[in-house]
């Protein structure tokens, strides 16, 4: 980078030197980051003698989309030759209400810790700061335990419990440092009016909340489209989301790695996620400026 | 959950305990209470409750099944004579210490940069940020493809006529480690990029204006004054990046497998293996016992300062 | 109100009485590579003539991902109708907390025990005089499988054992092949278990699984089993390693690599890629130097549940799998040896022909480490074999020490 700035040319008013260091290291930061998705795209449309040839820089000398197609339709998983597709609406099925859900009480769980602060309430809340670093792997058998008694275990209920409960840490850090940075002055406001917990929170925080609610979405949609563990352990066979498959075609040798199958196959299910950030992306940020700034 | 908290003040009510407990209890804040409830029982019985099972059951001989009888430390001890345990610590905290080292540094340089009013800062950022909606399954498949020898970069750049060039970190033992730091980087410093920025957005411009009447340069304002300021986001993001650090597992699954040899294995695949591979329960969660030992004990200083008692207004 | 009761009774045998003639029934395996699915489909297809419907529940990444998934719906009391699962100890927790169906009446009526060989299969799959799963296959480790090609192509001969095929390493890399291929994980601590009972010897290898003497584990044997291990370790050039067991399997067929170390169910690779044993691929049952087989292999078990029909079609099930017929069909592509004695074989080929002879001769029988052993120990085994074999500057006075403690303490 220093080479780029000693030999580069340093015209006046515009192209300033610290100008040009700024958009050298963003765009060399950009190829880092673009390098595996041009490696996945490039990969993805290339036939598997071409792939073998071993260049992954270059781009596919004929072009086919069979692997996208075989991806989403016919790769088998052990005796079904389906491919991706039936496990798509299963993990839609399983996102939308444990997004719903667990953001939702998020929500007045954040907004309750800061504005109708109550004896423990922080210490619950250290506490369940404490719990996102535990391994999920370790609450496995507990769970499975608790949602058997609870007679949700293999259930679309179930696993949208189970996403609530390991969304709630950092969702709720969230809002709680969001509402901790709103203007105090309105929500004392509405309180000499008489307005009580739901009205406020309802009337009052919501509508000027929408940026940390679109942070807390996309990270719900994230974290729930791609998890495998729980959807395959709590969601019950006949919900299976599509990592199941997404794990099967991936980790399921059929004579030789089709590594352009794969590539497909993780795109495609990364498509969804991918989607939501591409569209979102700036209230993304200007949520986050508003709300993780506050301790 | 409204039923259980209304049965049991009128239990309290039925008794003769002093009305004033039962009123600062139950009735005083009700709705708070109410709307706290799901993160009360998730703290009692998920967090807490479970994790006082897996610290009982590290105590026990459990196979399979949590069914074992109490042996005492005799889990503890054989987890701490284990090669590949003793390996996996290491191993976690030199990925731990690299990755949050460069997540924060490389996240922080990045956000500096994106605040110097540039143009294409959404086409930046959300190249920056994507990675992030990819799961680690996914990360490890493409990064193992990158590195891999025989049809990676490598290979590719050997081709180009660099016949010296290597790049083998994944089959290398003492480099591996530091394969997995690239490739997690990758998912993940985006994101904190996108929180540090958004931190620095939320400075005040008058901040600024100070420091700039002052006669302060734009580095040493950033350093010295701007990121004491952003405490809250900087907490928020090492809750985020420790928590991922501490429970990596899937991309070292999709990349390394935990090799070549031990060579990346890491703590939560130890329990993972054993909880369920080897069906060791007792194993397992005698390692995820120690786990959240060394966590809470690198925790506690911070809580401390973090959750004192504050007093404003 | 008698009326009813009797109606509803009715109805309820009604129901079962129907749905026994179609009853879906979901089984959870691991098996998902082509000789392992093309094998599976057997299944399926044997279990769909009864009427039923065999519902697949393939689960890939073997038992580290599979297990969690299988143990914690049954215990979630959701279980699936069948499902492949680990014989041993592990089962057994299952069994003693009732959730698993009894097929003692099942074997009985069917002769099960007069049929299945070796012994110790059923055997495996009792717990206090009962019988609670299947044996579907005997699976041995025990093979060297070798291109012929990639010998003969370079004017060499195909080697008929362990030694003569070391020796040949030095040749086949000025050739440019890989001597030996490799996947990485579970396959390098497979070899271990092939060497020791290879150039180790039977005897040596009961006392070390069988036993757990840790005597035998500091003599002379084991230390030069540990010797061919370390020998293998430094010939193996480790960028050449691959990901997945059949990826090795799959340098051997398109002739890159010339020997392998893996388990028969190789076979369904060779076989799925229409290779010829014999011809194309050959095989030595325990590397050429000591002619015996560890007689592991896959079970089924059937979860416990309130549904009549699924009880039911899971005796159907059962039954099917061991079935004569089924259990050629199935062998056949699964490149494993049936659990039947008494059925006709002949379709199978050069390298299975091999191994039925090894199975007539009660010496050239072994129990597999799989039963020996219980996969804790297996586990910390196999830790310290792959760590040893990717550590070049581990010595083997290291390892022959960890072994012994690993034995020493194992239970």
């Amino acid at each position: 980078m220093s080479n780029i700035e000693a030999s580069g040319p340093k015209p006046r008013s515009f192209f300033t030197t610290s100008r040009i260091v700024t958009y050298s290291v963003l765009l060399i930061a950009a190829m880092y980051y673009l390098f595996p998705l041009y490696v996945m795209i490039t990969t993805s449309l290339k036939g598997m003698p071409e792939v073998r040839l071993g260049n992954i820089f270059a781009p596919p000398m004929e072009v086919t989309f069979a692997p996208w197609v075989k991806a989403w339709d016919s790769a088998c998983t052990g005796l079904y030759c389906e491919g991706l597709k039936p496990g798509f609406w299963n993990s839609v099925k399983i996102t939308v209400p444990s997004t719903i859900i667990s953001v939702l009480i998020a929500a007045v769980n954040g907004y309750a810790l800061v504005n109708w602060r109550f004896k423990g309430s922080e210490i619950f809340f250290t506490v369940l700061l404490f719990g996102s670093f535990i391994p999920y792997q370790v609450m496995l058998y507990p769970l499975v335990i608790i949602t058997a008694q609870l007679k949700v275990f293999g259930t679309l209920q179930g696993v949208v419990l189970i996403h609530t409960i390991f969304g709630m840490p950092i969702l709720t850090l969230l809002f709680r440092n969001y509402f901790a940075s709103l203007p105090q002055e309105l929500f004392k406001a509405a309180r000499v009016d008489g307005a009580g917990f739901w009205r406020i929170f309802f009337e009052i925080m919501v509508p000027m909340s929408l940026p940390i609610f679109v942070v807390a979405i996309i990270l719900q949609v994230t974290g729930i489209w791609n998890d495998f563990l729980f959807g395959v352990v709590f969601a019950g066979t006949t919900n299976y989301p599509m990592t199941v498959q997404l794990n099967n075609i991936v980790n399921s040798v059929q004579g030789v790695q089709e590594y352009n199958v794969n590539m497909a196959a993780t795109i495609l299910t990364g498509a969804v996620p991918l989607i939501v950030y591409f569209i979102s992306g700036k209230w993304f940020v200007r949520g986050i400026a508003a709300g993780a700034v506050k301790g | 959950m409204a039923d259980l908290s209304h049965s049991r003040s009128a239990a309290i009510a039925a008794g003769s305990g002093p009305r004033r407990l039962f009123h600062n209890l139950f009735v005083r804040n009700f709705s708070a209470k109410l709307a706290a409830t799901p993160m009360i029982m998730t703290v009692l019985i998920v967090f807490v409750g479970c994790t006082a099972w897996t610290i009982f059951y590290s105590f026990t001989n459990s196979r399979s099944l949590p069914s074992g009888e109490l042996v005492g430390f005799d889990q503890y001890t054989r987890l701490f004579s284990n090669r590949r345990w003793n390996a996996s610590v290491i191993n976690i905290m030199t990925y731990g210490v690299t990755s949050l080292c460069f997540t924060m540094v490389v996240g922080f340089l990045l956000a500096v940069f994106m605040d110097q009013k540039i143009r294409f800062e959404s086409a930046f950022r959300t190249i920056f940020l994507y990675p992030f909606a990819l799961s680690f399954i996914v990360t490890g498949l493409v990064w193992q493809w990158i590195m891999n020898p025989a049809f990676g970069l490598q290979e590719t750049v050997q081709n180009w006529g660099f016949t010296s060039f290597t790049f083998d970190w994944l089959k290398n033992r003492n480099m591996v480690i530091y394969a997995l730091v690239i490739a997690g980087l990758w998912q993940g410093t985006g994101f904190v990029m996108v929180l540090l920025l958004a931190g620095l957005r939320g400075i005040d411009e008058e901040i600024w204006k100070a420091a700039r009447v002052d006669g302060i340069s734009t580095w040493r304002t950033y350093l010295f004054i701007v990121l004491p300021m952003m405490r809250g986001v900087i907490v928020t993001t090492l809750v985020i990046v420790g928590s991922g650090i501490v429970r990596l597992y899937d991309l070292v699954v999709a990349m390394t497998q935990g090799g070549p040899g031990i060579s990346s294995e890491v703590p939560a695949k130890y329990v993972y293996n054993y909880m369920f591979g080897a069906g060791n329960l007792g194993q397992g969660l005698a390692a995820s016992s120690v786990m959240l030992l060394t966590v809470f004990i690198i925790l506690i200083p911070w809580m401390l300062i973090e959750f004192r008692p504050k007093h404003h207004s | 109100m008698k009326k009813f009761t009797v109606a509803a009774a009715m109805a309820a045998a009604l129901m079962c009485g129907t749905s026994a003639f179609a009853t879906d029934l979901e089984v959870t395996h691991w098996w998902t590579s082509g000789g392992e699915a093309a094998a599976v489909a057997e299944f399926a297809k044997a279990f769909d003539a009864t009427g039923n419907h065999w519902v697949d529940g393939a689960i890939a990444g073997s038992s580290d991902v599979a297990r969690p998934l299988i143990i914690s719906r049954i215990l979630g009391g959701n279980p699936m109708g069948a499902t492949q699962l680990n014989t041993g100890r592990d089962a057994e927790d299952l069994i003693k907390a009732g959730l698993m169906t009894d097929l003692t009446d099942l074997a009985k009526s069917e002769g099960w025990y007069d049929v299945i060989r070796p012994k110790k299969l059923l055997e495996s799959c009792e717990f206090e005089g009962k019988l609670y799963c299947v044996p579907v296959n005997i699976h041995s480790w025990q093979w060297l499988w070798l291109s012929r090609p990639a010998f003969e192509d370079n004017g060499m001969e195909v080697p008929t054992d362990w030694n003569q095929y070391v020796a040949d390493f030095p040749k086949l890399r000025e050739a440019g092949v890989i001597p030996f291929s490799l996947a990485q994980g579970w396959p390098t601590n497979g070899i271990f278990g092939v060497l020791l009972a290879g150039v180790g010897g039977t005897d040596l290898f009961l006392a070390v699984n069988r036993d757990k003497d840790v005597s035998a584990v500091e003599g002379p044997d084991f230390r030069k089993v540990a010797q061919a291990y370390a020998d293998l370790r430094d010939a193996v050039d480790v960028n050449e390693t691959v990901g997945q067991w059949n990826e090795a399997t799959a340098q051997l067929i398109n002739n890159t690599a010339a020997g392998n170390i893996m388990g028969d169910w190789a076979q369904g690779e060779f076989a799925v890629a229409g290779k010829v044993a014999g011809k194309d691929y050959d095989c030595l049952p325990g590397l050429g130097l000591n002619a015996v087989l560890d007689t592991g292999g896959d079970a089924f078990y059937f979860p416990k549940n309130d549904d009549p029909a699924i009880t039911e079609a899971q005796l159907v099930l059962a039954k099917t799998m061991l079935s004569p017929e089924t259990q050629v069909a199935f062998n056949l592509k699964k490149g494993s040896l049936p659990v039947r004695g008494d059925v006709d074989m002949s379709a199978a080929n050069a390298c299975m022909q091999k191994g039925l002879k090894i199975l007539e001769d009660p010496n050239g029988v072994l129990p597999s480490g799989e039963q020996l052993l219980s996969s804790d120990t297996q586990q910390q085994l196999q830790d310290l074999e792959i760590e040893f074999f990717s550590d070049k500057s581990m010595s083997i006075d290291d390892f022959v020490g960890q072994f012994a403690d690993i034995m020493g303490s194992a239970d």
